[in-house]
């Protein structure tokens, strides 16, 4: 069975980075409204603003900062210049705004960056670790636990702290939580921010694995919204286990059935569930008061 | 036509489609840079038969709907006597019929060997075929004594068509492809491919025919999964921009690939040193880039076009055109190239170098 574990371990990491992107995908959704394809750039910013820096001499760590905090700046503008202004527009209009963001960013990354792929050091050597016949590289556990102290620490947010049960109770009813005081604006500046930074994590983490360019995000923005609506849109755990379970199935689809339909395999397979069960896997069925 | 400007009498029109820009700019880039280079080094050397050259350059982004558009407005507008570019095979194909109707020469840029098989009365092209780059490379491993090899090819344009040429012709050097996996061209991960080559009875090599960032993961991939048997890449990664992406794993990858990549370290008896030595100072100096094998084939196309208008004697279309067949034993930076009423491209499998990544630079392998 030692290509069953390499096949798991490759869909997981892979899976892991589905996993933040449909995160990011869900925070937003569940603050305004709004599905936010531009979310694929936000891993593209972090990756090429890290190689940037560090191309540019500055220290991996202080490098990552930057990236970070750059991706957070872009993605308070996104929602201050372009999501604010159409407040009170359909989810359509909303959506194609971000698209028209994505392409925005693409473009601007074209200029700013170059159009080249870039790649980082892994950030604890390439020697592989063997375990059980399969090759795992240090760096699938830098992600795939850089993934895991995102969620737990989202999970704190959410549940521990004021502002995170601010965000929920936005989520939960907008009016009913302007009514009681919340200032529903900087909540969703503050998802946008969130999402921003968990996906520029995203990208800096995943970059020595996969390489990044300017145009990274459109895929990325596609498999993660896929994994958000398997794991029921708005549901964070959701996204997680729709992440890892969209990367198992194009590895192991990739491994047993054949590497040309692999990421026909995942899609197929997700709507399938969503015709079986048409909130996703952790979905709430939606009830609509009258 | 009585209402020409007099000052345009005196200027040989040149047209170009290239993707500037868009997904293969990497490609269009250096090639558009390359020919105005070139155009304006010729002028100031006194031009061709005593006109100054004139080169229209549009940016087809890659797209074949815009190159045919540009194309009918090189033969109509800017009324053209010659088209060098057509960066892809998906943009040169396009434009091949308005050049044959219009009668204009075109010389292509681009890779596939169908632009020139079958031969096309004024369609040319200057870079080696991908049909040439599996045979170079089953070639090498025949000499190796590899008989069973697995292949990984990418699903994009340049991937799928080496393919299917290297299926063609693998029979001819008694080669065996025992595993024939695929991968799609923005693919992150290959290990689940790389792990059914690597589990295939008798795996003696492994070729890789694609393009772009794919064939870098591959490479990672191959040196995490600690696949030991040699690792073949085609000309499709021939840029310094693969070693940097593929790090130490490239250590030991082998390509077919021209003579430009190796141009210093080409022995002084070499007959193409020259040509490529000069284009690669002259490239690297006037825009502070390092070279590639892409710029390269507009280089090609230019000089043989220029030596053809200069043996016409004349800015007719239809005996520049007869000139450029009759093309033989031109120097370019893919290697010679003798043309013939049969074979519009013109070289043949030495200008091919089979090269190895030793110490993260290419080395000559032979």
């Amino acid at each position: 069975m030692p290509e069953l574990l390499q096949f798991c371990v490759s869909g997981l990491t892979v899976g892991a980075v589905y996993a933040l992107v449909a995160l990011g995908f869900t925070i937003i959704y569940n603050a305004s409204d709004v599905v936010n394809f531009a979310q694929g750039e936000f891993v593209m910013i972090g990756g090429m603003t890290t190689v940037f820096a560090t191309a540019a001499g500055v220290p991996l760590p202080l490098a990552v900062i930057g990236a970070i905090l750059v991706a957070m700046v872009v993605g308070l503008l996104l929602h201050r210049l372009a999501i604010e202004p159409a407040r009170g527009a359909s989810p359509v209009t909303l959506i194609i705004i971000t698209i028209g963001a994505s392409i925005f960013l693409r473009g601007l990354a074209q200029v700013v960056f170059d159009k080249q792929f870039h790649s980082l050091p892994a950030f604890s050597g390439d020697t592989p670790i063997r375990f059980g016949g399969a090759a795992i590289l240090p760096q699938s556990f830098w992600v795939l636990g850089g993934a895991a102290v995102i969620v737990v620490l989202l999970w704190a947010f959410f549940n521990r702290t004021l502002t995170g049960k601010a965000v929920l109770a936005t989520a939960a009813n907008r009016l009913a939580a302007r009514l009681v005081g919340i200032n529903t604006s900087f909540v969703m500046g503050l998802s946008f921010v969130m999402s921003a930074a968990i996906g520029a994590i995203a990208g800096i983490l995943v970059t020595p694995i996969t390489l990044t360019s300017y145009d990274v995000g459109m895929l990325l923005a596609l498999k993660g919204f896929a994994a958000a609506m398997l794991g029921g849109m708005g549901n964070p755990l959701g996204a997680v286990v729709g992440g890892l379970a969209v990367g198992l199935l194009e590895a192991l689809g990739a491994g047993y059935i054949s590497s040309t339909y692999k990421d026909a395999i995942a899609f197929i397979v997700i709507l399938v569930v969503l015709f079986a069960l048409p909130g996703g896997l952790f979905g709430k069925a939606s009830v609509e008061r009258v | 036509m009585v209402w020409a400007a007099p000052a345009a009498a005196d200027t040989i029109k040149i047209g170009a489609s290239l993707s500037v820009t868009g997904p293969a700019s990497f490609l269009g880039d250096p090639e558009a840079k390359t020919l105005e280079m070139y155009v304006e080094k010729l002028n100031a050397e006194g031009g061709v038969n005593g006109k100054q050259l004139e080169l229209i350059v549009y940016d087809d982004s890659a797209d074949a709907n815009k190159a045919r558009t540009f194309a009918t407005r090189l033969v109509e507008d800017d009324e053209v006597v010659a088209v060098v570019g057509g960066s892809t095979t998906g943009t040169t194909m396009a434009m091949i019929p308005v050049f044959e109707d219009a009668g204009i020469p075109f010389i292509s840029l681009a890779g596939a060997v169908v632009i020139i098989d079958p031969v096309k009365e004024f369609t040319f092209k200057t870079p080696h075929t991908d049909r040439m780059a599996c045979e170079k490379i089953f070639a090498d491993m025949q000499a190796k004594g590899l008989a069973k090899i697995g292949m990984i090819s990418g699903t994009g344009g340049f991937g799928k068509s080496m393919r299917e040429q290297c299926l063609a012709v693998v029979g001819n050097y008694g080669i065996e492809i025992v595993a024939d996996e695929t991968y799609g061209p923005s693919d992150s991960d290959m290990t689940p491919q790389l792990t059914n080559i690597k589990n295939a009875a008798g795996v003696q090599a492994v070729i890789n025919p694609g393009f772009g960032q794919g064939p870098a993961i591959v490479t990672r991939n191959y040196k995490q999964l600690g696949i030991e048997v040699p690792l073949y890449q085609s000309h499709g990664v021939a840029s310094k921009s693969f070693i940097d992406l593929a790090g130490d794993a490239a250590e030991g990858v082998r390509l077919p690939a021209s003579a430009l990549l190796v141009a210093d370290k080409l022995p002084d008896s070499d007959p193409q040193k020259a040509v490529v030595t000069g284009y690669k100072s002259m490239y690297e100096e006037k825009t502070g880039l390092p070279v590639s094998t892409f710029g390269g084939h507009a280089y090609d196309g230019l000089m043989i076009l220029v030596e053809a208008m200069k043996r016409a004697g004349s800015e007719d279309p239809k005996a520049i055109r007869d000139e450029i067949e009759k093309t033989s034993g031109f120097m370019g930076t893919a290697g010679v190239v003798n043309m013939s009423p049969e074979d519009h491209m013109g070289l043949d499998l030495t200008a091919f170098r089979m090269l190895e990544i030793r110490a993260s630079d290419w080395t000559l392998a032979e």
